[in-house]
């Protein structure tokens, strides 16, 4: 056991002295919550259009007078002509353009109908349609102030309620997503590098050799990981609390233990790697393309999995992260307890005895 | 010009001896091209929605049928109880409730005005947002037939109606993958180009190969140049692949012109391979090197303009992404090939990258120091 | 006498740490010079620093009548240089490392085909040539990597603990590399702490500390400390030395 407890100290002293990987490692977690806490928005804002306004009358005046106060959209100066779209869509520079026609508040005063064009940009097609949708619910509250004495019969009034997350803030979705996210690549990535390293440089050898178990050996590695990552869910949840206003509204206890779990489960991964390959490169590649890809894209924090096709659904059920990000949901935003979630924790748990089972046995093989 | 074509020489045959790596190097990316749009799909259909129904009456009956054939919602539960609903978001298997008040074809026969309640799963900001906002379109739209029914055609005819007259440009079948393919591609190649290049010249250092380089009379421009050569036709083999299977997999042909996608992508490998070398020069180990490039990249990758529009971030937010070499290749990779960009349309974007590959290496060069 | 090496004060300081302290020397050209010291006396930081691979902290020196300071570029066109640690590329076959050594010091196509014909010859790596270098058993990458270094046919080579870890068959082989270099003109600085290679060499320098405390043929030093081998100077030198690893 002393000896163990040296072997760990040894490891920590690797990583306490590579302060440049330390400094990212610890704020990673931050600038993760940073950007997806105030710079992403899945809100479409201050998109860039243009409006060719060929009538210049009360009426256009009035709705682009709307379009320009509304927060979705800026209007860029306007143009003359439709070559000048064309240029700007293809240049980038615009989202959508809105072509009124002349006499455009003649044709609605005297006809009561009058037509508005609308060129959206869909290559990005979310964008677009949501776009469209504003500009339309724009225009329709127009008609309605200009038509004030015209009660409108047989309304029916959606009252839309959001539930767990009324201000429709990102942070919700994505802090449990961060955590797995910030653990996967801690735990994977170093343990699988710094074991491989040690193969890599020979050193592995001097420590097989020692009288000392070399499950322990790989164990010490472990450890330090698991300690940096243990830090890393205080710091992500502490600035979910104060930075975010987000709170934990199940049991911290259950949740830290659960991260726990997650963490093995990323360790015996990063464990399993380091057992399969043989240099530092090989061992990246794999930890990196083959498992930091997948964590973002099957964890479901963000891309909806159930938007997948039905083999990629099946599997995302391969993907630990998923099952993390579902029990790290259901207890910070949901607040629900252990019987809700036993299914996913029972689930973690195997995939981590699976993984750790196939990489002891391969690291046996190795050794004979 | 004699030593650069034995660093090159070099160079080649050590990618090429590690054939494992090579592999993951072209195969990867393909495959990750053919997984990953089909997973990253924003394309919000198959809405989770429970209805909630305490009317059922004829109405309640038909704006359930109108919203599910709508295409973009699929009923997983109907209840009585508002209660069984709830269940349903908790348990992830709905969305969006839809809850239809008692007594709701009476009242709006009657008294011309009824409501009726939405509830949505909020965790999901787009599903929520998208979600919401068709439930409401397809509400108003019920809303239109029933008028329609109800009131004397003539009394209807007297609204003021503004025709809209929208168009969907450069994706007219609104395909999110269209969107989706160029952007994963560009990233793609840029974690190749990122990665192998940080690695490889802490690799040297960490291997005690680099002294034997340092103490020769090597010029270091050359030595960077000989590095970044490699990595750039590596780069170009993995654009090509990628185009090739956005072609044959996707459908996906450039709307622009080739050459101008090909400069581009040159000029961005320049400036991001000249990124990975200019890491690469300030660690020590490969584990730091790519420790520290994983923490730009993923800045890069997110703040890119990928999933999320960079015009809808606030002003700090879109100042930084201005010196994110990604967000440019990015965009101007959606532009020429789904728009059709011409080499003067992406102009300043290209100057502004080559700007970046230019300083990134001059960069790289001055830090890379023979002599500490 | 003409010195292709001359040091006068040359001193390197690693913040508070003087790992080289004010050190004056010449270097006789053609000779073998011996640079012995324990292990932490500073040997590699001097090497390094005349090699162009690491900035001195003051003093002046010249290698091959080039400054340290200024013309490193033109030193190293001058030298060859062989790391204590294995520093060709494990990767690459035994052929294409003196391929790419060659072709980096500008060596022509032909002349690169012709020394490593004769390079493999004498080396009897024949069989080898094709091989990667990662498969070869130490001596025989030692032995190497000092070709290598005098592919160029540089002026002065340095070797730092050249012979570390290998058999004593080998390191004799490895001398008699060292003496066919010196015959054909080239000067030889080599760091070990072998005492009796300290006794192949022309004129030795013993490092303690950080400083040089003797400097003279192995003979004149031998009669000097008055015993009767090596061993004996430095352990009379060493004794006294408070840096070791």
């Amino acid at each position: 056991m002393e000896q163990f407890i040296n072997f760990v100290k040894k490891e920590f002293a690797h990583v306490w002295r590579d302060k440049k990987t330390l400094l990212i490692l610890f704020g990673m977690p931050v600038i993760q919550i940073l950007i997806f806490g105030f710079a992403l928005t899945n809100e479409v804002k201050n998109s860039e259009i243009i409006v060719l306004d060929q009538a210049k009358d009360q009426a256009s005046q009035q709705i682009i007078g709307r379009i320009a106060a509304s927060r979705y959209f800026h209007i860029q100066s306007s143009v003359m002509n439709k070559e000048k779209i064309e240029e700007a869509f293809k240049q980038g520079k615009i989202k959508m353009a809105i072509v009124f026609p002349a006499g455009f508040n003649e044709t609605l005063l005297h006809q009561g109908k009058a037509q508005i064009q609308i060129l959206a940009d869909a290559s990005d097609p979310n964008t677009a349609s949501m776009l469209t949708n504003y500009v339309s619910s724009i225009i329709q509250d127009y008609l309605n102030s200009i038509d004030k004495t015209a009660v409108i019969p047989y309304s029916i009034v959606p009252e839309v309620r959001m539930l767990y997350n009324p201000q429709l803030k990102g942070a919700p979705n994505f802090v449990p997503g961060v955590m797995a996210l910030v653990l996967m690549l801690v735990c994977v990535m170093m343990t699988a590098i710094s074991i491989v390293k040690e193969k890599e440089t020979g050193t592995m050898e001097v420590l097989l050799v020692s009288p000392f178990s070399p499950l322990l050996v790989i164990l010490s590695k472990a450890v330090p990981y698991l300690i940096l990552s243990l830090i890393n869910v205080a710091s992500i949840l502490l600035l979910s609390i104060y930075v975010l206003d987000l709170p934990v509204n199940g049991s911290i206890v259950l949740l830290f233990a659960e991260s726990t779990l997650f963490i093995i489960t990323c360790l015996s991964l990063g464990i399993f790697i380091s057992v399969k390959t043989d240099s530092q490169q090989m061992a990246m590649l794999i930890s990196l393309m083959g498992m930091f890809l997948p964590t973002v894209l099957f964890s479901g924090f963000m891309f909806p999995i159930e938007n997948m096709p039905y083999p990629l659904q099946l599997i995302s059920n391969l993907v630990p992260a998923k099952w993390f990000y579902i029990i790290v949901k259901s207890i910070m935003i949901k607040g629900v307890g252990f019987s809700a979630i036993w299914k996913e924790t029972l689930i973690l748990g195997s995939i981590t005895v699976v993984l750790l089972a196939v990489s002891l046995k391969s690291f046996k093989i190795r050794l004979a | 010009m004699r030593t650069i074509r034995f660093l090159l020489e070099k160079e080649f045959r050590q990618i090429f001896r590690n054939k494992a790596i090579l592999l993951m190097i072209m195969v990867m990316p393909v495959m990750q091209l053919i997984v990953l749009p089909l997973a990253a799909n924003y394309e919000v259909k198959n809405i989770n929605l429970s209805v909630v129904d305490h009317d059922h009456s004829s109405y309640s009956q038909k704006l359930i049928s109108k919203v599910t054939a709508s295409g973009y919602f699929k009923l997983t539960g109907y209840n009585g109880l508002f209660k069984e609903g709830m269940k349903l978001i908790e348990t992830d298997k709905a969305d969006l409730i839809l809850e239809i008040p008692r007594g709701f074809e009476r009242n709006l026969v009657r008294e011309g005005h009824q409501q009726l309640f939405i509830a949505v799963n909020a965790i999901n900001g787009v599903k929520a947002n998208l979600g919401g906002a068709y439930l409401g379109t397809i509400i108003r739209d019920f809303n239109n037939d029933i008028r329609l029914q109800l009131l004397p055609p003539l009394k209807f005819d007297g609204a003021t109606v503004i025709e809209i007259n929208s168009s969907n440009l450069f994706n007219p079948l609104m395909k999110y993958k269209f969107f989706m393919v160029p952007g994963i591609l560009a990233i793609l190649v840029t974690m190749i180009g990122g990665f192998l290049s940080a690695l490889n010249i802490v690799k040297e250092k960490e291997f005690g190969t680099i002294e034997q380089i340092n103490v020769s009379p090597i010029r270091k421009h050359h030595f960077i140049l000989g590095k970044l050569i490699p990595f750039w036709v590596l780069g170009n083999v993995v654009f090509t692949l990628g185009l090739l299977v956005s072609w044959l997999v996707y459908g996906i042909v450039p709307l622009g012109n080739l050459v101008v996608l090909y400069l581009f992508a040159s000029v961005f490998l320049l400036a991001i391979l000249g990124f990975g070398l200019l890491v690469s020069t300030y660690c020590d180990t490969q584990q730091q090197a790519m420790f520290i490039m994983f923490f730009f990249m993923m800045i890069f990758i997110l703040m890119g303009g990928l999933f999320t529009s960079i015009d809808s971030m606030p002003e700090w937010a879109k100042i930084v992404s201005r010196f994110n070499p990604v967000s440019y290749l990015i965009e101007v990779m959606r532009m020429v090939i789904l728009k059709g960009s011409s080499l003067r349309d992406i102009l300043p974007q290209l100057s502004t990258v080559g700007l970046f590959a230019l300083v990134l290496n001059a960069w790289a060069i001055w830090n890379y120091k023979k002599r500490n | 006498m003409e010195y292709v090496i001359k040091t006068d004060k040359l001193t390197k300081r690693f913040g508070d740490f003087v790992a080289t302290n004010e050190i004056t020397f010449e270097v006789e050209k053609g000779e073998i010079f011996g640079f012995l010291g324990a292990n932490g006396a500073g040997k590699t930081t001097a090497m390094r620093m005349l090699c162009g691979l690491s900035m001195p902290s003051s003093g002046t020196a010249t290698v091959a009548g080039f400054d340290v300071y200024k013309q490193t570029e033109e030193i190293k066109r001058n030298i060859g240089y062989m790391s204590q640690r294995f520093s060709l590329y494990e990767d690459l076959t035994v052929q294409e490392n003196i391929r790419f050594f060659g072709g980096i010091y500008g060596l022509s196509n032909q002349e690169i085909k012709t020394k490593s014909e004769d390079l493999l010859e004498q080396l009897g790596l024949k069989n080898e040539a094709k091989k990667l270098v990662a498969s070869l058993p130490l001596g025989w990458k030692q032995k190497l990597s000092f070709s290598v270094a005098v592919l160029h046919q540089p002026k002065i080579v340095f070797l730092d603990e050249p012979t570390g870890g290998v058999d004593p068959v080998t390191r004799r082989q490895f001398w008699d590399l060292i003496y066919e270099a010196s015959a054909k003109g080239i000067t030889v600085f080599v760091t070990t702490h072998y005492m009796d290679e300290a006794e192949y060499c022309n004129r030795i320098s013993i490092m303690v500390d950080g400083k040089i405390e003797a400097l003279d043929t192995p003979a004149n030093l031998k009669s000097q400390f008055k015993v009767n081998s090596m061993d004996e100077v430095f352990f009379e030198l060493a004794r006294g030395a408070k840096r070791s690893d």
